[in-house]
């Protein structure tokens, strides 16, 4: 017998498990609850998706160096002490994927079953902000070594096992407007094309607020919103070339920004307009050809290509090219500082070769100034749990000779310049036109 | 008028996109009535295959660049081949005739398998093959709008995959025995159609599309971990729309999503991630089988 049924449910009931699936993605852990007289540090990073090669491998690479050069006491000084403190580093590396919930239970695991002494990670905003509150609640010491959200200090308004030795992007967006100000005096409508987002979002909020407080007669033509990890920007970049802007903004990152760099090349979007890509400089090794001369990037700090000639960095690059065989980006000088950081502040506070406690790491490393390869980074804003740095931007130059690219035109604001003090909201100082920046 | 013209352009190009990842999906759920979640890894495995051989012909001097917009398909072809063959005979010939709730598990552990496959391969940095991208040149619309001739070439690809796929299914002794498959398996045995070999073939064909579109997508990308997992979900809206199975519902809802998207960009950018959704919502809200899907007999 047979009867004519409508298959609506069963589509229904395909579509469900198949989308559910499609969204799913599980990576499992071991625990080790042993305490053999190590300092265990948790490290999280992005070892898998869309961030894992920009961003995670890079940082998971420079944390591998940092601590098996640290435990043959192989850094230069002041590092030059064996592991922490005396102690042998024993590092556990998690995956950053999985989202939000899955992080928070990730941390938990390390803190109450790994015992970890400090948890240095999180690339994420989403991640950041979940985790932030649980560090607290754990009372461990926890350093966010990236983390653009600027909204991280709003979460937890007091910390005191909380840091970031990393800027947010505020900062980037804030000294990208004063670098286009003064290399393109001229640009008068911007563009934006942004990963739909908060990182995305945040930054293009700022670098508009800026950019319109120093240029007051900038005008926006055109806002495009794809979505993360779309890949293919066929009519973002029709719409951008229609608005015709001076200057294209651009948060993108990994995959997305080269993949509309070549795309938007292609179509000679980029041929009589400025592009400003403030997450840049992980992209140069990559860009070769495909990016016209005189795009702005951007490197998130001092770090990267745009990072300081001095002893530690004079180690830390030859070193990491030599292991990995290409050139450490910013998030691999990110990672390296806030393990520096953490070495420095476990060192301050406790007597020699003793187990430091997690009381002697966090009130060693409020308010800190140490070195790294990226220069001297100064624990200076949010009672001394966030850094202070200078951020660089630069004009992108390839020589197709040579197939070498370099940055050209850099230009360095101080973090006085570029951070709003403490207590202010960024939107409200960008607004107040930045009152007590110390520029030079 | 040149925001409708590069509306209708944007369209059409991330249409003939859309039908190329779509395609193979469709032509393997409509005979096999396997939902295929492991497409998004064939078309990775496509863009990975491609990327590499592009580089290798353009890292030396192989022969002149045009000859590089052969190896995309060729590589497709046989990087697809191999893993659908031996996906079908290793692995789903033995699950045939199984729920297809199932399927979805299995395909969708193939899936993560494959993915972490392609990262052991290829590693996760980046691999570009922006050569024959720029091979073609470009084509001015007015002042202001250029379009890639390279994605112009997409829409005849397009067509032409899907007049092929409608001929070889319509036109042919083979494409009739298969829709004897499709319409009654039993009944097809029963007559001497080799069941087995069409399923081996439908997959491998299916794996070889889902290749192509990878291949011929990784010269404007950076090809690169996770590529597989975002098509899939497009892939299936876009089948999903046209009704699973169809290989014209796959075009139309393409085209529909495509025109869609297209608009969304260019009026109304920040429903950009909503209007494809939106538009699935709709299309299963009035015709819960999708716009080409057909009512299924139930055997009680």
């Amino acid at each position: 017998m047979q009867s004519k049924l409508c298959n609506s449910h069963h589509t229904f009931r395909l579509s469900a498990i198949a989308a559910t699936l499609s969204l799913m993605a599980a990576v499992s852990t071991g625990a080790n609850a042993a305490d053999n007289g190590k300092y265990r540090i948790g490290v999280v990073t992005f070892l898998s998706g869309a961030a894992a090669g920009p961003f995670g491998v890079p940082a998971a690479n420079s944390a591998k160096l940092l601590v098996e050069a640290l435990n043959n006491g192989k850094v230069p000084a002041p590092y030059g002490k064996k592991g922490i403190n005396g102690l042998e580093i024993e590092m556990v590396l998690l995956d950053e994927n999985g989202g939000a919930t899955k992080q928070t239970e990730e941390f938990r695991n390390l803190v109450q079953r790994q015992k970890v002494d400090a948890v240095i990670g999180y690339i994420s905003s989403g991640d950041c902000l979940a985790i932030a509150p649980a560090a607290e609640e754990l009372g461990v010491p926890t350093i966010f070594f990236d983390c653009g959200t600027s909204k991280v200090f709003e979460v937890v308004k007091n910390p005191k096992y909380l840091f970031r030795t990393g800027l947010d992007s505020v900062v980037d967006n804030i000294a990208a407007a004063h670098y286009v100000a003064e290399a393109r005096p001229n640009v008068k409508t911007i563009a934006s094309i942004q990963q739909n987002y908060a990182w995305g979002q945040e930054a293009w909020a700022d670098f508009a607020l800026a950019f319109s407080r120093i240029k007051p007669e900038s005008k926006v033509v055109s806002e495009q919103w794809p979505k993360l990890g779309q890949g293919q920007y066929g009519a973002e970049i029709s719409a951008l070339s229609v608005s015709n802007p001076d200057l294209i903004h651009s948060s993108f990152w990994g995959g997305d920004m080269e993949a509309l760099m070549l795309q938007g090349g292609a179509r000679g979007l980029f041929d009589k307009k400025t592009v400003v890509l403030t997450a840049g400089e992980t992209g140069m090794e990559h860009f070769k050809g495909q990016v016209a001369n005189g795009t702005i990037l951007g490197g998130r700090g001092p770090f990267g290509a745009f990072s300081p000639k001095n002893a530690l960095n004079d180690w830390f690059r030859p070193a990491f090219i030599a292991q990995f065989k290409e050139s450490p980006t910013y998030p691999a000088y990110k990672m390296a500082q806030a393990i520096l950081g953490l070495k420095a502040a476990a060192e301050k506070g406790a007597k020699a070769g003793a187990m430091p406690t997690a009381d002697q790491v966090v009130q060693g490393l409020a308010g800190l100034s140490y070195e790294a390869p990226s220069g001297t980074v100064n624990m200076a804003r949010t009672k001394g749990h966030q850094a202070v740095q200078s951020v660089s931007f630069g004009e992108y130059q390839f020589d197709a000779k040579s197939g070498k690219a370099t940055l050209t035109k850099v230009k360095t604001y101080a973090g006085e310049c570029v951070m709003p003090p403490d207590g202010t909201a960024p939107a409200d100082w960008i607004k107040a036109g930045f009152p007590g920046a110390k520029c030079n | 008028m040149t925001t409708l013209l590069a509306i209708l352009i944007d369209g059409a190009i991330y249409a003939s996109w859309l039908f190329l990842v779509a395609a193979g999906m469709t032509i393997i759920y409509g005979v096999m009535r396997v939902l295929n979640m492991a497409h998004g890894s064939f078309y990775a495995i496509g863009a990975y295959s491609a990327a590499s051989l592009v580089s290798w012909y353009f890292s030396g001097e192989h022969g002149g660049p045009y000859w590089s917009l052969l190896i995309l398909p060729a590589c497709a072809i046989v990087a697809g081949a191999i893993i659908g063959l031996a996906i079908e005979q290793g692995l789903l010939r033995f699950l045939r005739g199984s729920d297809e709730i199932l399927m979805v598990i299995v395909t969708y552990a193939l899936l993560l398998i494959l993915e972490d496959a392609t990262k052991l391969i290829w590693g996760v940095n980046p691999y570009f093959a922006y050569q024959p991208y720029k091979l073609l040149g470009q084509t001015a619309f007015g002042a202001h709008l250029r379009f890639a001739n390279y994605d112009l070439m997409l829409i005849g690809v397009a067509i032409v995959i899907g007049l092929l796929a409608w001929a070889a299914l319509n036109r042919t002794n083979k494409g009739r025995l298969l829709r004897a498959v499709i319409h009654d398996r039993e009944i097809a045995i029963a007559m001497g159609v080799n069941v087995n070999a069409m399923f081996a073939a439908t997959f491998a064909i299916g794996a070889i599309l889902g290749a192509l579109a990878g291949a011929l997508t990784a010269p404007a990308i950076s090809v690169s971990p996770g590529i597989g997992v975002e098509v899939i979900v497009l892939a299936f809206a876009v089948i999903v729309v046209g009704g699973l199975g169809s290989i014209g519902g796959a075009a139309a809802g393409a085209v529909l999503v495509g025109l869609s998207r297209s608009f969304a960009v260019h009026i109304a950018p920040e429903i950009e991630l909503f209007v494809i959704y939106g538009v699935m919502f709709l299309v299963l809200a009035i015709r819960p089988q999708g716009l080409f899907g057909q009512t299924l007999a139930r055997r009680i």
